[in-house]
């Protein structure tokens, strides 16, 4: 009997060195990635790092029962994204979650008072026509530049974009006179494009618009002057608190990424004079992509007011700026009235940029409303506090847990400490990394997740321990009792392990807020107990019962053969005496 | 160690005991007493429902002289609303204004810094809409019900149904000794006491998985042997378990009771206290209803089967002729060859000893003291 089980474990021998190695270069590898990657510690949650967080719950509108859509849902976070980061916010996120709810998460020191306004309120679209543009700010290039009636375009992707050109013309849909109209305008799809432009120096205290219509009084002329688009804070501020009916400054993006600053007029058309757009590829012409409109019967009457007034203007003021959120996300220039109720906008967009733009028009008249379901704001002294609190939490229950296991497996408990540790270590790393790359952000849940999960991962080595035991009781020498232990244990470990993780799984499904942060903590702790369990725990016991100390069942082994009390060679000698022991139970 | 080790060696070995299967009916009678007294709190008292699930406000301050009746009239003044008011560790205030529209918010918050005199930076703020607690509620019912399915199915494929629904009884046991015990005490509910709630599904079942494990090993080949019926192999399982599950229990309580301990003591209130509470008491139920409750109940299940039946007719046949021939069975059993090679497979010892399941764990009982 002997000799094939010392063959069997030398060849289960061969491979332990190797499984650590492997997992020695795991964590290494992942060690190194984390610093490389320049975020050696977990992305803090709000709750940790202080900070506001706002969960807002789409509502339906009467009569739109169907509006919340994935769709809807995505345009509405690009929006407020837009929004939040137009704040001047550093590091905002806004993300889905569930089905119907927004979470912005605004980090500490940042003003999440205004955030909280500008993210709740339903997007403000506006058409206004343009009296003035020109580049801003120091980004500009230093010699006056032509503010081009034809490039301007505005989107936070600029870079998606540079290439682009925005020039664009609403015109009378599906008429051939519109795509000739398009046609042409590809000309014009350089920034240098053509069209009497308004030149006038950065510099210049008053833009000397070729103007009939007045830009303006002084003071939105000072405001115009003085407004420097390229600086994120005042650009965020630019126009705030004017009404639609007053004109008012604004700032944009053209096609070469380049921030163009605005006079506009009196808000013509709002976003809810839209009844719907889309982004559409116009075959025909071969013209590309391109949005088209349709205005609602009061929309349709405003706009062909607008359009008529608009193209007996000379550049720039024949064009509209699509206002949203008070930046001008297009600003096309229209050559005739548009009377049909419905308009398109061509030039050479891309698909997305295309899709954008008629996402952006459709949100002025989406059929979302948000409604604040909890603002929760953690000063950055209780976030540290909490965060503290956990750390002693986990340090104590980690403690609790490693004297139990030194109490009760003595030299046993050298093979579990290590393998918390390692496994403690892995999470650490994989959360580290995961802040950067799937945006994993610890709070408060998920470090209830870590420190419950101390106890899953300890219960795997109780498992292998307790069967390894049991081997050993039935009077087994260590290595072959480890040998015999580990199938069964494996087994019993896979399948509770799996029903942990599929409650981790499930949650993190189907839950919203707090306790999805406590799935995903769980199910990542679980998947990480089965890999050090293989890779460490079973290589590291088996080339540890090799050693005399634990083979030998020294008693401070933890395995020692009398304590554990394992049938002696003339076992049947103590059965007499065994039953007296009965009542002891 | 020692103690324990030895214990747990003859547990083992079966030297001793604990008829788990056998008392069954006494546990069962106090499962349905828990349960009853779980539901009739549950009507009568109801839960309470923190404020994130009723809709208002929390604040909480730093260090403060204000006293609590004081901050409550200022808190009723700001708000028009009842306020309630904790003192918390670090001496800071904790206020509750249940009712409050979340716009409404920030200038109670601005007056309450005022009469407070604090910084109204220094002031968390956690304002919830009546509907987010219902929705993370509702989700959590989701979920729950979802995994309850997932697992019966997967129980069902990996070991078999009727453990699939001992399995599912034991879960909703303990959930509802959990509610139960909730509203008796009064502890609020809040999302942190979902989410532990929620994390004892998981631990629950893991428990009494290990303890079915065990189970699904040593009934492999129980319809081949006389010697011992279903029950009987089943609280052997519990019994050779017994240590591991006291060990798991108790190391999965230990890192729980350190965050009751830095939540409820240093904190004061949260989400930190909140997690560990439900967690602790479901714990507990879990470790209690997968020993006491799932493994009797899946032998309950198992001796209905005609297979079973017979089974346990031979095992008392057998017995009874042993004892008509007057001779207690203790020489036959130790009269066995002890079996201890290493590489012993189970169907190889079967024929010629027939009695697969007692083969290591039988050794040393006189098989007449069983039951």
């Amino acid at each position: 009997m002997a000799a094939p089980k010392k063959g069997r474990s030398a060849s289960a021998q061969s491979r332990p060195g190797r499984s650590l190695a492997l997992i020695l270069i795991a964590i290494a590898a992942l060690t190194g990635g984390m610093f490389l990657s320049g975020h050696p510690t977990p992305r803090l949650g709000i709750d940790l790092a202080g900070g506001t967080s706002i969960t807002l719950e789409a509502k339906n509108e009467p009569g739109q029962p169907n509006a919340i859509n994935k769709t809807n849902m995505d345009t509405a976070v690009d929006i407020m994204n837009r929004r939040v980061n137009g704040l001047g916010v550093s590091e905002a996120e806004v993300q889905t979650q569930g089905d119907r709810n927004i979470i912005v998460n605004i980090p500490k020191g940042t003003n999440s008072k205004q955030a909280r306004e500008q993210v709740g309120t339903t997007a403000k679209l506006y058409f206004r026509p343009v009296l003035t543009t020109e580049v801003s700010g120091p980004g500009a290039k230093a010699s006056p530049s032509p503010s081009s009636s034809s490039s301007n375009k505005a989107t936070d992707k600029a870079t998606d974009k540079a290439t682009s050109s925005s020039s664009a013309t609403p015109t009378a849909s599906a008429t051939s006179q519109g795509r000739a109209v398009s046609d042409a305008l590809k000309a014009d799809t350089t920034p240098s494009a053509t069209g009497s432009a308004s030149t006038s120096p950065s510099s210049s205290a008053s833009p000397s618009a070729s103007s009939s219509v007045d830009p303006g009084t002084a003071k939105l002329q000072a405001q115009y002057a003085a407004l420097d688009c390229t600086d994120k804070a005042v650009r965020a501020t630019a126009g705030d608190g004017v009404k639609p009916s007053d004109p008012t400054v604004a700032c944009g993006q053209n096609s070469s990424g380049q921030w163009q600053k605005y006079i506009l007029g009196p808000a013509e058309v709002s976003g809810t004079d839209i009844k719907k757009a889309a982004a559409v590829y116009d075959t025909q012409s071969a013209a590309g992509w391109k949005v088209t409109m349709d205005f609602t019967s009061g929309g349709s009457k405003k706009f062909a007011a607008i359009t008529g007034k608009l193209a007996q203007n000379q550049s720039p003021q024949n064009q509209f700026a699509i206002v949203l959120d008070g930046e001008v996300v297009s600003d096309p220039y229209v050559n005739q009235a548009l009377t049909g109720g419905n308009a398109e906008i061509s030039g050479s967009f891309s698909q997305t940029e295309a899709q954008d733009l008629a996402n952006m028009l459709k949100y002025g008249a989406l059929p979302l409303t948000f409604k604040e379901a909890s603002v929760t704001t953690v000063t950055a002294a209780l976030g540290g506090e909490q965060l503290h609190a956990g750390l002693i939490a986990g340090a104590i229950g980690l403690g609790l847990v490693v004297i139990y296991l030194v109490v009760y497996y003595r030299g046993l408990s050298l093979i579990a400490i290590a393998s918390l540790m390692v496994s403690a270590v892995l999470t650490y790393v994989i959360m580290s990394l995961l802040g950067p790359t799937i945006g994993f952000a610890l709070n408060l849940p998920a470090v209830c997740g870590a420190i419950v999960a101390i106890g899953i991962t300890a219960d795997s080595f109780i498992v292998f321990f307790e069967r390894i035991r049991d081997e050993i009781r039935e009077g087994r020498t260590l290595r072959p009792a480890v040998e015999r232990a580990w199938p069964r244990a494996r087994r019993t470990i896979l399948v509770s392990d799996f029903v942990s993780f599929l409650a981790a799984a499930v949650l993190f499904i189907v839950t919203v807020g707090k306790v999805q942060g406590f799935a995903f903590t769980l199910g990542l702790t679980t998947l990480l107990d089965v890999v050090v369990v293989f890779f460490f725990t079973k290589p590291l016991m088996t080339i540890l019962a090799r050693r005399k100390f634990f083979s030998s069942g020294h008693s401070w082994s933890g395995l020692d053969p009398k304590r554990l009390g394992a049938q002696p060679p003339l076992r049947r000698t103590r059965r007499a005496s065994a039953p007296v022991d009965t009542k002891e139970a | 160690m020692s103690k324990l080790g030895t214990l747990g060696a003859r547990l083992h070995r079966g030297e001793i005991g604990y008829d788990f299967v056998g008392k069954r009916k006494i546990w069962y009678g106090i499962s349905i007493l828990i349960t009853i007294t779980a539901i009739l709190g549950l009507t009568v008292r109801g839960l309470n429902m923190g404020i994130e699930f009723q809709g208002g406000a929390v604040f909480t301050t730093e260090k403060t002289s204000v006293s609590v009746t004081q901050a409550e009239t200022f808190a009723e003044e700001a708000s028009g609303h009842d306020a309630i008011v904790q003192k918390l560790g670090n001496g800071g205030l904790r206020i509750q204004i249940a009712g409050i529209d979340t716009d409404k918010s920030d200038q109670i918050k601005d007056t309450l810094a005022k009469d407070l005199n604090v910084n109204a930076e220094k002031i968390n703020a956690d304002l919830v809409g009546p509907s987010w607690g219902d929705q993370i509620a509702n989700k959590a019912w989701q979920g729950l019900a979802i995994f309850m399915v997932l697992v019966v199915i997967y129980l069902a494929i990996a070991f078999e149904w009727r453990m699939a629904v001992a399995a599912l009884v034991a879960l909703i046991h303990d959930i509802t000794i959990t509610v139960g015990i909730y509203a008796l005490v009064g502890f609020e509910v809040t999302p942190g006491t979902v989410i532990g709630l929620l994390t004892i599904l998981g631990y629950s079942l893991y428990d009494t998985v290990v303890v079915f494990d065990s189970l699904k090993e040593q009934t492999k080949d129980i319809t081949k042997q006389t010697r011992f019926t279903y029950s009987e192999v089943a609280d052997r399982s519990i019994n050779g378990t017994l240590v591991r599950s006291i060990n798991t229990t108790v190391v999965a309580l230990l890192p729980v009771a350190g965050l009751l301990f830095i939540g409820g003591g240093v904190l004061g209130a949260g989400m930190l206290n909140d997690i560990s509470l439900s967690l602790f008491v479901g714990l507990a139920a879990g470790a209690y209803s997968s020993i006491f409750i799932a493994t009797p109940l899946v032998a309950d299940l198992k001796e209905r089967e005609p297979q079973m039946k017979a089974l346990r007719k031979r095992v008392l046949a057998k017995r009874a002729q042993a004892a008509a021939k007057g001779e207690s069975l203790e020489p036959q059993a130790a009269g066995v060859p002890a079996d201890d090679e290493p590489d012993d497979v189970a169907a190889a010892v079967v024929g010629p000893r027939n009695q697969p399941a007692s083969r290591n764990r039988g050794r040393g009982r006189p098989s007449g003291k069983r039951r």
